[in-house]
């Protein structure tokens, strides 16, 4: 029985490893925000979501079995929310009752297990009855499968068979085992055997066979013999107490796996609640393959800042299909931080499953997303600014292939504007010629100007939008570079 | 040819408390030694390793022995032989410490059954080898006859059949509280495989395994025995045969095969020993050996007990040849400190003692003498007792030796006199030199004294070396060449930064 509600064919991998640049998307595209809002305060629900945020998906097809799971769960949220009370429940009743195998002895851990396998039988009794009364108002093929096969596994025949084995499992008769002569004649080969008449007094039966028989009563202060004979016991029922621990550690990885890939579902439920309360849109994203270059979309706004000042903000409409490059100049605090932020939080949104924050939106995947921003905060620098944007532009040509998404955020400024933008210029056009996808946002009108003079057919240039006045909208518009920047506005606006 | 031994052509008293001789631990053959038969101890091979022979013949015996043991195939049958003799022993062992008659006998029984198999083998495989000492020809002849003989062949006949009939007992057990019956086995089913089947669909992967490792050494509580007491009284005939079998076979080693499983440990030990050398491409060889003539010499040989603690550092292991050609006999060795001096001594003993005993000796090369004695004297650096003290004790060691010292012995001197006045040292060793002539013995001595290097056409002198370029660097080579004063005291001289160029470029103008 396998849940598979986060892959088609497997378990979702929570131990599976982050990107080695996971640490810097969290920062850059500020994650925590969105994590904690899907989160709620629940340190498991966060831990799952950030897993599978990080760890996104890289084909269309199954980035869709989760956008239609997803949607059954937006469509039914007091089931899935059910449900998930189920792994939650045994959690629960095990802190509860104590349950758990912690001994080494075959006797007590054969019935620590039954103990254990009596509380999840209750559970999946609970789980077979909700997919009796829901399953028909679930369409994806995730769930279809999951119900279904709830409802084949786990009959009625199949709780009473489980029920008569934790029944006979306690050996109140007696403990029936076979074994040979082995080296030295000593006894080898012990196997727990079933009497042939199974039923209410096999020993009774057997005792009564004609073939001989030979019993032996210890007396009652052979300390050292009752031992012994509790040693050959447990030597008996070893394999059985193994089987049966066993089967209660796969019910309960069962319901792990129940618990953590619902999280994810949970999750995403919790944050279409938040933004539905701000009147904020949501879209299921339209996703081509990797080797497309697609990217367009209307209202899309940057899903951190949203949930941070809790209100509706500022969206843009970009058509940038065919293109490979977008380079975005324009006004400082003119909203091109907040756009390139709402490019990385909807790719990563989508590759993960989820919808996303805008009207509409239409990508290819990305093989990976990168980000390498300027580090002003960063203090505690060895060596120079230039250096170590250097150092970690380094790091990321060590992992980037071809096919991903890199978002520049004002990088390479540390330096003259001649130098930097010809240290943009030579890493750009060889990110370019390996297929990588590229955002550069930059003030740097000398790198900006020498791609638009080159009137490359797979590069766009947006500009913060400035009005009239001066002042600004915060959304972003198609527009070539410019050669002053909006600084002295800013100026003018803090100094008055 | 009839069989004696591996290790003797003749049929001789062996002595078992060979004691270990008192230049083992100058010439570091204790170290060699035990670390020899550390992993035998159970043989009690160190006898075979105390005892010097000055038998060319049996040398050339246990020679050849080795030649057909060095060839793979021979070395893994033994090894396979011995391994099974080991746990004939084990089971035996058992017998005598458990307590419960079935118990008892059925290790008695497999111990029989390893024996016969053991012996069996080791005929068949003696069969294919190839072999061409006369040791292990007449070994294949005496385990031929002993396999095929009627007493191997009803003992191996009876064990299979006992045991046959013990292997195919099947019997429950019904564990009640404070109560157990045994009964016949009649087909019941396996319940863990039923139990395993119903929850089979849960799989998630790996999960923890909760089987408890019940493995208990041999032996048996009460309990267990009463199960086997019931057991033999549902099978009755079946373990009469069992205790007709342990009646009539009590002892069942032949002495013959008891003995060479022991002696051909010898053999094991010191090629396991000398393998691990194999990689650091130090070679051994089979010496040419005399009892008359003293021409002596060996290419390529080494400190083995040095050579082995360097086994697992990445040092490499310095080798030195040596020749003495009537009329030298005596070698004396000078330069730097630390140059390799002591163990160059210490390897011309090594060498004539391993090739005493029979066994290949390092390097590419060798003849060797057949000593009838080995003296040592090496100073003891750290004596606490006053030099004048230290002198006497000397001098009567030295007078000891010289004393019961015969033309055909060995001595070895390392640094005598070295903690007394240089008139003295002089006055003394040339002297005993003198002595030591006369005797016409072979001797390696160690000095810092160039006077004694070139003293006749007996001595031969022969230096610790440096390299040109860097005189402080030893190269641990001892070359046969004059003794050089000036490149020692020149080279002690660079080591505290003055020597000339040293000390005018030290001292500026």
């Amino acid at each position: 029985m396998k849940v598979y509600l986060l892959h088609r064919d497997r378990d979702f991998d929570s131990k599976q490893n982050f990107p080695s640049n996971a640490q810097a998307l969290i920062q850059d595209l500020e994650l925590n925000t969105l994590f904690t809002a899907m989160a709620i305060k629940d340190e498991f629900l966060f831990n799952v979501v950030k897993q599978a945020v990080l760890t996104g998906l890289n084909d269309p097809d199954s980035i869709r079995y989760r956008q239609d799971i997803l949607r059954d769960c937006l469509n039914n949220p007091a089931v899935v929310r059910e449900i998930y009370q189920i792994p939650i429940q045994s959690i629960q009743n095990k802190h509860k009752k104590w349950l758990g195998i912690f001994s080494k002895y075959p006797g007590s851990i054969l019935s620590s297990a039954i103990e254990l396998l009596e509380m999840f039988v209750d559970l999946l009794r609970r789980l077979k009855q909700i997919a009796d009364e829901h399953a028909d108002k679930f369409e994806s093929d995730g769930f279809k499968r999951f119900f279904v096969m709830i409802q084949q596994e786990l009959s009625e025949d199949y709780f009473a068979i489980v029920e008569n084995h934790l029944k006979e499992l306690r050996f109140h008769r007696g403990v029936l085992l076979s074994a040979e002569l082995g080296i030295g004649n000593e006894g080898k080969n012990y196997i727990l055997r079933k009497a042939k008449h199974n039923g209410q007094n096999w020993v009774k039966r057997i005792l009564a066979r004609k073939s001989p028989i030979y019993s032996y009563t210890l007396h009652p202060r052979d300390d050292a013999g009752a031992r012994a004979l509790g040693e050959l016991r447990d030597g008996g029922i070893n394999l059985v107490a193994n089987a049966v621990a066993q089967s209660a550690d796969h019910i309960d990885s069962f319901l792990n796996a129940l618990r953590l890939e619902l999280a994810f579902y949970i999750g995403c439920l919790n944050l279409v609640d938040q933004l539905t309360q701000f009147g904020e849109p949501t879209a299921f994203p339209t996703m081509m393959d990797s080797k497309e270059r697609i990217h367009s979309f209307t209202e899309l706004y940057d899903i951190c800042l949203a949930l941070t000042t809790k209100q509706k903000v500022v969206g843009n409409d970009v058509n940038a299909d065919g293109r490979e490059l977008v380079i975005i100049t324009g006004a400082n605090q003119g909203g091109k931080s907040t756009f390139l932020r709402s490019i990385g939080l909807a790719q990563l949104m989508m590759q993960a499953g989820m919808f996303v924050p805008a009207e509409s939106f239409s990508a290819n995947v990305c093989t990976g997303l990168f980000t390498h921003y300027k580090r002003e905060e960063d203090t505690s620098m060895k060596s120079g600014k230039l250096d170590e944007e250097l150092s970690r532009m380094s790091i990321i040509v060590d992992n980037i292939i071809p096919n991903s998404l890199i978002l520049f955020n004002e990088s390479f400024a540390a330096t003259n504007e001649r130098e930097g933008s010809e240290i943009a210029r030579q890493i750009t056009c060889a990110l370019l010629d390996r297929h990588i996808k590229i955002f550069f946002v930059t003030h740097q009108y000398e790198l900006a100007h020498g791609f638009h003079e080159k009137k490359l057919d797979n590069a766009i240039f947006l500009r913060a939008e400035r009005k009239a006045d001066g002042g600004r909208t915060f959304r972003v518009v198609e527009g070539k570079p410019l050669q002053t920047s909006y600084g002295k506005d800013l100026y003018r606006k803090v100094f008055g | 040819m009839t069989f004696h031994s591996i290790l003797f052509d003749k049929d001789v008293v062996q002595s078992e408390s060979a004691e270990q001789p008192n230049f083992f631990t100058d010439l570091n053959l204790d170290q060699v030694i035990d670390a020899i038969t550390n992993k035998k101890q159970e043989y009690n091979l160190k006898p075979y390793f105390y005892t010097p022979l000055r038998d060319a013949e049996t040398i050339n015996y246990r020679h050849e022995a080795f030649r057909d043991m060095e060839a793979k195939d021979l070395m893994v049958h033994i090894k396979a032989f011995a391994e099974k003799m080991i746990i004939v022993r084990r089971y035996l062992g058992f017998v005598e410490k458990l307590n419960f008659n079935f118990h008892k006998k059925g290790w008695f029984l497999e111990a029989v059954l390893v024996y016969c198999d053991a012996v069996t083998e080791l005929g068949r495989n003696l069969d294919q080898a190839e072999i061409t000492s006369r040791g292990f020809l007449a070994f294949r002849e005496y385990v031929t006859h002993y396999v095929h003989s009627s007493g191997f062949q009803s003992l191996q006949t009876e064990a299979q059949e006992v045991k046959t009939g013990l292997s195919t007992v099947r019997y429950c057990v019904i564990i009640q509280i404070g109560k157990f019956s045994v009964l016949n086995y009649e087909g019941e089913t396996d319940y863990s495989v039923e139990v395993e089947k119903t929850f089979e669909k849960f799989k998630q992967g790996a999960v923890k395994n909760y089987r408890l490792d019940l493995y208990k050494g041999s032996g048996m509580n009460h309990i267990e025995a009463q199960i086997l007491d019931f057991v033999s009284r549902l099978n009755p005939e079946r373990f009469a045969a069992l205790d007709k079998f342990s009646e009539g076979h009590s002892q069942f080693v032949d002495e013959t095969i008891r003995i060479f499983d022991r002696e051909i440990q010898f053999y094991v030990s010191y090629l396991e020993y000398i393998a691990d050398f194999k990689p650091q491409h130090l070679v051994f060889c089979y010496p040419y050996v005399s009892v008359e003539s003293r021409d002596v010499y060996d290419y390529g040989g080494f400190d083995l007990a040095l050579a082995h603690t360097l086994l697992n550092t990445r040092k490499p292991v310095i080798c030195n040849d040596f020749i003495l050609k009537t009329p030298e006999r005596i070698i004396v060795v000078t330069g730097p400190n630390q140059g390799g001096k002591t163990t160059f001594a210490r390897t011309f003993g090594q060498l004539h003692y391993l090739a005493s005993i029979g066994c290949l000796v390092p390097g590419r090369e060798a003849q060797l003498f057949l000593f009838d004695q080995i003296f040592t004297h090496f100073e003891v650096e750290e004596d606490i007792r006053t030099l004048r003290g230290k002198l006497q004790d000397d001098l009567v060691r030295i007078h000891n030796i010289l004393v019961r010292a015969t033309p055909d012995s060995i001595l070895i001197l390392n640094e005598i006199f070295a903690s007394t006045t240089l008139k003295d040292a002089v006055f003394l060793s040339k002297e005993i030199m003198a002595r030591v002539m006369e005797l016409d013995l072979l001797c390696v001595w160690v000095t810092f004294l160039d006077e004694l290097a070139e003293f006749n056409d007996k001595t031969i002198s022969m230096v610790s070396t440096v390299l040109p370029e860097n005189p402080a660097l030893r190269t641990f080579k001892i070359v046969r060449k004059p003794a050089d004063g000036l490149a020692y005291a020149l080279s002690i001289a660079e080591k505290y930064r003055l020597t000339y160029s040293q000390v005018k470029e030290r001292i500026k103008l």
